[in-house]
């Protein structure tokens, strides 16, 4: 038999109701696999007492014949999510010893269908980054690595550490959170598949707070059909978050290996922007060939504000995170360092606890806030956000079920490579996935081919609202007609 | 629009963040170059067009106004750096 852990969650969870093996056995696996995974830098905390212990009950609950439908599959979760009783960070020094006394409701779902909790992972700090080398604890590392070379690469961001993870075979999946893409280009930075949901479609309540009109949480997963398991698990109403939406969650495996025929799918004109690598547009003509294969049709569309997408999310993101992050102020949680009145402390405490992306988002937001500047800036910003989601909704609105465009710019890059004195360098990572955000629409990243480096690349699905599954649907289109893509070399082992 | 440094010490004490003479030179930079960034919104007419509240339209939900939470002080303190019988502790604000 093969290693446990190269099973996706749909092998395992088959193999755990005929009893091949125990779902202790199942994470015992997973935790002799993260030992020797040190140097990817995946996991901030492995909770193995914890994992040992839910796998032993999850053992239990299928010799009653009361599994749920994740029993005993090993997961690590994004830092972002604050799980009871296990230190949260979010990967900043200001939360370095915050151990929540609460658990996050989606993570509580996971643990509710019988999930395993293997630790925390890795990413930017508050999520603020796409490469996870803004975080405390250092940069994760892509398990994937260019032919012939060793130099490390960023796993993306800002859920990195998950992708990473989900790459290395150190978990089944992981939860992520994307506010601008962050789980979709790390996804594709690691040949892993990665879905944001309709804003509302998940709780964001005991989601460490980044920008709360963007923010989502999501599963990062091996294939189409494993992220289709875990969003079913991690979706659902909340009434502790007033913007999560009361509506049924679909069996969204049901849409996995639906026929595809007849559909209509958009390609945006305007995301063939200025320098995109030919690598890039002939895999997004070869995704478009895919479908068209599988039945559908394939239409070029326009959506106009697109390239207004990355500056107003950076005016919308910026001033949520100023007001949100505001609360880290030395005096209910996190770190404090004292000065000689309560200004002064708030002062220090936050200088030394925020690393430098994040005083820097703090500020621009702060700016842009401010007195005589806020409707120049984040009401102009608001108003353009309307016209962007009026793109997509004119489209759908003529007969287009879903829009297919690359996932990034490019492969994943070294890390140090673009963190120089720029910062407008970084963000141009997200200009394929921050659209969706800011519309609120659901959008997957599908591996669907190699760079010439020998590096994955991902192409990504926009549906309508509440309609993954489409994107289901059409990712497993994708999937089949490009394979999968497990990482080749595991030198970390 | 740019900032001066005037302008970087002044965001930076609203944002109640401490920041060196040196890091101010080097701020103004970084703020500058994302602000040139987004000045490209300038270019987008938006007249007549309503800002964006909700992203997905919904009626807000509306619970009963009762207390559905806490009585357990100890929990929300346990991880407040400086407490004191059952209340967070701070430097005097008051003279």
């Amino acid at each position: 038999m093969s290693k446990l852990t190269d099973l996706t969650i749909t092998a395992a969870r088959e193999g755990l109701a005929q009893g091949r093996f125990s779902a202790l056995e199942l994470t015992d696996a997973y935790l002799s696999a993260i030992e020797p995974a040190g140097d990817l830098n995946a996991y901030v905390l492995t909770t193995p007492e914890k994992a040992r212990a839910m796998a032993q009950a999850s053992d239990a609950r299928i010799a009653k014949g009361e599994a749920g439908p994740l029993e005993g599959i090993p997961l690590g979760i994004k830092d972002m999510f604050a799980t009871e009783g296990v230190r949260s960070t979010a990967c900043s020094n200001i939360l370095k010893n915050f151990v929540p006394t609460y658990e996050s409701t989606v993570t509580a779902h996971l643990w509710r269908d019988g999930a395993v909790l293997l630790g925390k992972l890795n990413q930017d700090e508050f999520a603020m980054g796409s490469s996870t080398e803004s975080s405390a604890f250092g940069p994760a590392v892509n398990p994937w690595r260019r032919n012939g070379s060793s130099q490390p690469l960023v796993p993306g961001g800002s859920s990195g550490g998950s992708a990473a993870a989900v790459a290395a075979h150190i978990c089944a999946g992981a939860a992520g959170t994307d506010t601008g893409g962050s789980i979709r280009q790390p996804a594709a930075f690691t040949g892993t598949v990665g879905i944001k949901p309709t804003y509302g479609r998940c709780s964001r309540w005991g989601i460490i707070a980044y920008a709360s009109s963007l923010d989502q949480a999501g599963p990062i997963a091996r294939s189409v059909n494993d992220a289709a398991i875990l969003l079913r698990s991690m979706a659902g109403h909340d009434p502790k978050d007033s913007t999560c939406a009361d509506r049924p969650v679909p069996h969204y495996e049901d849409a996995v290996g639906r026929s595809v025929k007849g559909m209509r799918i958009g390609i945006p004109k305007e995301y063939r922007v200025d320098g995109m690598s030919a690598e890039i547009a002939s895999l997004w003509e070869q995704g478009a060939q895919w479908l068209r294969e599988a039945g559908a049709e394939v239409v070029e569309i326009s959506l106009p504000h697109t390239k207004y997408a990355l500056p107003s999310y950076y005016i919308v993101a910026l001033a949520e995170a100023s007001s949100n992050l505001a609360r880290y102020d030395g005096v209910r949680y996190g770190e404090r360092v004292p000065g000689r009145d309560i200004v002064e402390m708030y002062e220090k405490t936050r200088a030394s606890g925020f690393g430098a992306e994040v005083r820097r988002r703090i500020m621009i937001g702060t700016y842009v806030l401010s007195a005589g500047y806020y409707d120049a800036y984040y009401l102009k910003a608001q108003k353009v956000r309307t016209l962007i989601k009026r793109d997509f909704e004119e489209a759908f609105a003529a007969g287009v079920d879903a829009v297919l465009a690359p996932a990034t710019p490019s492969a994943a890059f070294g890390i140090g490579e673009k963190s120089g004195a720029d910062p407008v360098e970084m963000y141009l990572q997200d200009v394929f996935t921050v659209t969706l955000n800011m519309a609120g629409l659901p959008g997957i990243a599908v591996p669907a081919g190699l760079s010439s480096e020998g590096l994955p690349l991902g192409l990504q699905l926009i549906g309508r609202p509440f309609d993954e599954e489409t994107l289901f649907s059409l990712g497993q289109v994708l999937e089949d007609s490009a394979g999968r893509f497990p990482c080749p070399d595991r030198w970390w082992e | 629009m740019s900032v001066d440094q005037a302008t970087v010490r002044r965001v930076a004490h609203l944002a109640r963040i401490a920041v060196t003479e040196d890091e101010v030179a080097h701020l103004q930079g970084e703020l500058n170059a994302i602000l040139a960034f987004v000045d490209e919104l300038g270019e987008v007419d938006v007249t007549g067009v309503e800002p964006m509240t909700s992203v997905t339209p919904m009626k807000l939900p509306m619970r009963e106004d009762v207390v559905n939470d806490g009585g357990y002080p100890a929990r929300v303190l346990a991880n407040a750096p400086a407490a004191e019988d059952g209340f967070f502790a701070v430097p005097k604000v008051v003279e």
